[in-house]
């Protein structure tokens, strides 16, 4: 019943037609692991029966607020504007009322430190089953932060990026009012692109004020009526909503599947665009580096290897690799030791490894001289604010051991050791674990909508702060709780992690039968000493 | 029947035996399509496969492209400038209330960053929220006098994410047509039905709403599920005047439909307090369903924010894009729009002053007297964009020299939908350069409010110095051009 499947992806069974693409065990250096075990089939019922009960009673909850038996809390229309057409469908809420709400105390919880290793959150109570919330007043002190995405622990107060963030702000001020093309380009902005094309290996890169806008305003500036867009199916909100502005078809292929991506890629080339069968101007394949809900990596390999046979373009999105991945931070095209010049545009952000905010593209001069004149961020948004822009000079400086220590170094290898500790530890306690096994985003799976509400109070109330994912950011029956690994925890917070996890009523250790018996009983008596 | 078979006769039997044969046949034989499928041989997709060549990435730039080499700016853009190493006076930033070396605001700002450092390393969701947000949040809700207010990290994004939270596929929007690109980007996003009206023109607006309302009729069962907005800017940041709000209004309970006010330009400027557009005209804040604003403009800050009832703003939590899935503000920039809020409720006496000035014929004043940031328009046009900037940008230049820094206003050409001015416009159009105002200066203000008009007037009268005369320049078009005196 319980099926296990683990996929090496040493040997993959290529198209059988194509014989220009060489076989894949030569593209990767080193093994690629990865794995996303099957739901078992009872857990998946369960789960089923769980959502049904709960839909039943959202039903009875509705009807019973409609005839005025319970309290309504929900914010209603003003008196003066009833007649208007309603401004949403009673259906589309209906998640939100009465799922959503009653687990709403897991997500949005105000914080009042700095996000790194340990943080203070602001204790909350609600009176009325999650509608309002109270602040007491009181701080929780000293939280296990493993929910921010803080894979290189800069997200500090003290060193030496706070203190060029100090200086900047003396100089430059906080804000800057204006737009890169008109008096918005600032010498700290031209330093920080130089900079970031340096590390990247590329020519030249351009920086963004966020890192939403940058996929957002730049997919449109690069493809448009005529070309096609080959995107994965868990790609992120902010490539979907580029994708979609630019006015390009958009086919999506299987998650990291090259022969769904090799059949697409085929098919479009032979017959062209639909009905007129006119060629394609372009094919731009948008991939991410790290996939942030399943853990995943790219086969960048294979997809190299495609898009050179196919000459389509690549465009990389390495949110969540960019210092994370890879023996000197460089991110996944370091991680696979491939050369940047392969890769056609390779956008980032700055939010997860360099704990400041917004987004960059690199890639050949003129790809950016390009976007310098035609993206929608240069011309009519504000650029970026001169501390953040500090803090990425500064911590990338430490990256790239240019500041004189070896404080980046140190870093990224405490990063990779933690990932391997922490996710062989989980999984040898019988948790299922999907992703890849160097990928520091390591989600968990929770399968019933009961837990995710349980498993994040509980592990708050053991001083634990985690993310728990449910639909509709993933799929129904596979929500989640997602750990994010940083340089900065120590093995004893992931220790303490690893042992508050296994909550005995919460039972999410699918696979008892493969833990060793003698593991589960030294597991015992930790968390006795914990509580 | 056996015995009608033996009494037919010989001809009917033979017939109707070649015509039971030819059914067979026809049964049997292959069917034949009228347009013959082909399937494709492997060696033919190889040779296509080989054969395609896709466009380059990018089209080629040229090197003297307008918008391809920025000005760069040493030290901080406060109203004192300095720009590819000359020092200028800054009539170019968008910093209205001067705010952007005040020396509170900064303090906060570092306050803030000793505390919790740059980045907030997550969305608002997951860890991302700081009681500062909150703080934010809760004061501008109180600040414009409406129930709650949501803060957003990039002033872009702000009603492009908005707008689509509401309106979907099949609702109808009604914009005026000098909507900004954000906007723009907005309704594209949000795939409804969009309806442009002249700028300005509520008899337009009113006819769009008619037509409407006589489609309803005809099919009230899909009325009844149509959401209606418009989309309105309170100061226009391409023509430089305010749409106008009680009319709009009146049109609202009209014709039941719910109005998106995008106050960028004008929150913090207009009104007596600083309120923006609603404050200006004396309008019931509850009547706007949404006000959005950046507050990168008069706060001089970064980031945005929409403010409305709860009933309204609350579903942008779980359904703004740009929301719910980026990294939320950086805690320092919040802190530092904090303060700049309490400026900017201390002393509630901020008004925009006017810089009109005798302008010289040439050029023409475009927007509203109170309005913090005008154009300049050449009068007539040489008969082509590309020289017509050529001229502006020269004038730029010119006037950079003279320390007085200047802005060409740019556009992305083939993405505008009405590329301004707001005259229906060909290649052939008037441009714009934009002079922006600082109203509030530290030191002596009527001081330096002399030296700036002084030099405007200078940095224009030398333009028309500089400009060669050529038969394109009407020297009579004086008439045209707005000559106002005021000061406030």
């Amino acid at each position: 019943m319980l099926n296990h499947s683990r996929v090496t992806t040493s040997f993959l069974v290529l198209f059988p037609q194509n014989h220009s693409v060489p076989n894949n065990s030569s593209l990767y250096k080193k093994p690629f692991v990865e794995s996303f075990e099957e739901t078992p089939l009872l857990v998946a019922v369960l789960t089923y029966m769980g959502y049904g009960i709960l839909t039943i009673f959202g039903y009875l909850r509705d009807f019973l607020r409609q005839w005025n038996i319970e309290k309504c809390h929900v914010a209603r229309e003003r008196e003066e504007q009833k007649d208007f057409v309603p401004l949403y469908q009673d259906f589309e809420n209906f998640y939100t009322r009465n799922l959503y709400m009653r687990i709403r105390d897991n997500w949005n919880r105000p914080i009042c430190s700095v996000p790194g290793a340990k943080m203070d959150l602001v204790e909350r109570v609600s009176h009325d089953y999650n509608w309002t919330f109270e602040h007491t007043g009181k701080v929780v002190k000293d939280v296990i932060n493993m929910g921010s995405y803080n894979y290189l622990g800069f997200a500090e107060n003290i060193g030496a990026c706070a203190d060029a963030a100090v200086k900047a702000t003396h100089k430059y001020g906080a804000g800057v009012s204006s737009t890169r093309c008109e008096m918005g380009n600032l010498d700290i902005h031209e330093e920080l692109e130089q900079l970031v094309a340096r590390f990247l290996g590329v020519e030249s890169s351009m920086a963004f004020g966020m890192g939403f806008a940058t996929n957002s305003m730049n997919i449109p500036a690069l493809t448009g009526k005529g070309c096609l867009i080959l995107s994965d199916e868990l790609n992120h909100a902010s490539l979907v909503l580029g994708a979609r502005l630019s006015g390009s078809t958009i086919r999506v292929f299987k998650h990291n599947n090259m022969q769904s991506l090799e059949k697409l890629l085929r098919d479009a080339i032979v017959h062209g665009q639909p009905r007129t069968h006119r060629p394609w101007k372009k094919i731009l394949i948008v991939v991410e580096g790290i996939y942030s809900m399943e853990g995943s990596v790219v086969r960048l390999p294979e997809v190299i290897a495609l898009k050179k046979r196919y000459k389509a373009y690549l465009y990389l999105d390495e949110a969540h690799s960019i210092g994370a991945l890879g023996p000197n931070g460089r991110g996944v095209v370091d991680y696979f030791g491939l050369d940047p010049k392969d890769v056609d545009i390779m956008m980032g952000t700055f939010t997860k490894s360099f704990g400041a905010a917004g987004g960059y593209i690199g890639g050949k001069k003129e790809l950016i001289d390009y976007l310098r004149t035609h993206s929608h961020s240069a011309l009519y948004a504000t650029s970026m604010s001169p501390p953040v822009a500090q803090q990425i000079i500064t911590s990338m400086k430490i990256i790239m051991g240019e500041d004189g220590t070896k404080l980046g170094a140190d870093r990224l290898r405490q990063l990779s050791e933690n990932t391997t500790y922490f996710r062989r530890k989980l999984r040898d306690m019988g948790f299922i674990i999907y992703g890849n096994d160097d990928s520091p985003v390591v989600p968990m799976m929770l399968y019933m909508p009961a837990k995710i509400g349980a498993f994040g109070r509980e592990m708050l109330k053991r001083n634990i702060g985690t993310v728990v994912v449910g639909f509709p950011a993933t799929p129904i029956i596979e929500s989640r709780a997602r750990f994010c690994i940083s340089a900065a925890h120590t093995r004893e917070m992931l220790d303490t992690v690893n042992a508050c996890v296994f909550i005995q009523y919460v039972n999410t250790d699918y696979f008892k039968s493969r833990t060793q018996k003698s593991l589960r009983l030294v597991c015992k008596p930790v968390e006795h000493l914990l509580h | 029947m056996v015995q009608a078979f033996y009494e037919a006769p010989a001809y009917h039997l033979i017939l109707e035996g070649i015509l039971i044969l030819w059914i067979i046949r026809l049964l049997f034989s292959k069917t034949y399509k009228l347009h013959e499928t082909y399937k494709l041989t492997e060696k033919e997709k190889e040779d296509l496969i080989e054969e395609w060549q896709p466009d380059p990435l990018v089209p080629p730039i040229s090197k003297d492209h307008p918008s391809l080499n920025y000005d760069v700016v040493t030290g901080p853009p406060s109203h004192k400038i300095i720009i590819n190493g000359k020092e200028c006076i800054n009539f170019a930033s968008f910093n209205f209330l001067g705010l952007l070396d005040n020396e509170r605001v900064k303090q906060k700002a570092l306050a803030s960053l000793k505390k919790y450092g740059v980045g907030t390393c997550g969305p608002r969701g997951f860890y991302g929220t700081f009681d500062v947000h909150l703080e934010l949040e809760s004061r501008l809700a109180k600040f414009m006098k409406t129930e709650e207010a949501i803060i957003y990290s990039y002033g872009f994004a702000t009603i492009a994410s908005a707008i689509p939270a509401y309106s979907k596929r099949g609702d109808i929007i009604f914009v005026d047509e000098a909507a900004c690109f954000s906007i723009q980007k907005g309704l594209q996003a949000s795939r409804s039905f969009i309806k442009y009206f002249k700028h300005n023109d509520m008899e337009d607006l009113e006819r769009l709403l008619k037509e409407q309302e006589l489609e309803d009729q005809k099919n009230p069962r899909k009325a009844r599920v149509t959401r209606k907005f418009i989309v309105v800017e309170g100061l226009y940041i391409n023509t430089a005047d305010v749409c106008p709000l009680p009319e709009l209004v009146k049109l609202k309970y009209k014709y039941k439909v719910r109005i998106f006010l995008e106050e960028s330009m004008s929150f913090g400027v207009l009104g007596e307090h600083g309120r923006g557009v609603t404050e200006h005209f004396g309008v019931n804040i509850d009547d706007i369903d949404l006000i959005s604003a950046n507050m990168e403009n008069a706060v001089a800050s970064i980031g945005g924010f929409c403010c409305g009832r709860s009933f309204v703003i609350d579903h942008q939590r779980l359904s703004g894009q740009g929301y719910c899935f980026s990294a939320s503000l950086p805690p320092m920039l919040a802190a530092a729009a904090i303060e700049a809020l309490n400026i900017m409720e201390e002393d509630p006496g901020t008004k925009c002053c006017s810089v009109h000035s005798n302008l010289t014929p040439g050029l023409r004043l475009v927007g509203v007297p109170f309005a913090p940031a005008l154009h300049l328009q050449l009068d007539r046009s040489s008969g082509s964009r590309d020289s017509d900037m050529q001229l502006l940008r020269n004038i730029v230049d010119y006037c950079m020299q003279r320390q007085v820094a200047l802005t060409l206003a740019r556009y992305l050409e083939k993405e505008e939908r009405f590329l301004p001015p707001p005259r229906y416009v060909n290649v052939g159009g008037n441009h714009a350069s934009w002079v922006g105002c600082s109203q509030r200066f530290q030191s002596d203000p009527w001081d330096e409010l002399a030296k700036c008009k002084n030099s405007t007037v200078k940095a224009v009268e030398l333009i028309v110095v500089a400009v060669p005369h050529t038969d394109q320049y009407d020297l009579q078009s004086n008439n045209n051009s707005r000559r106002t005196d005021k000061k406030e």
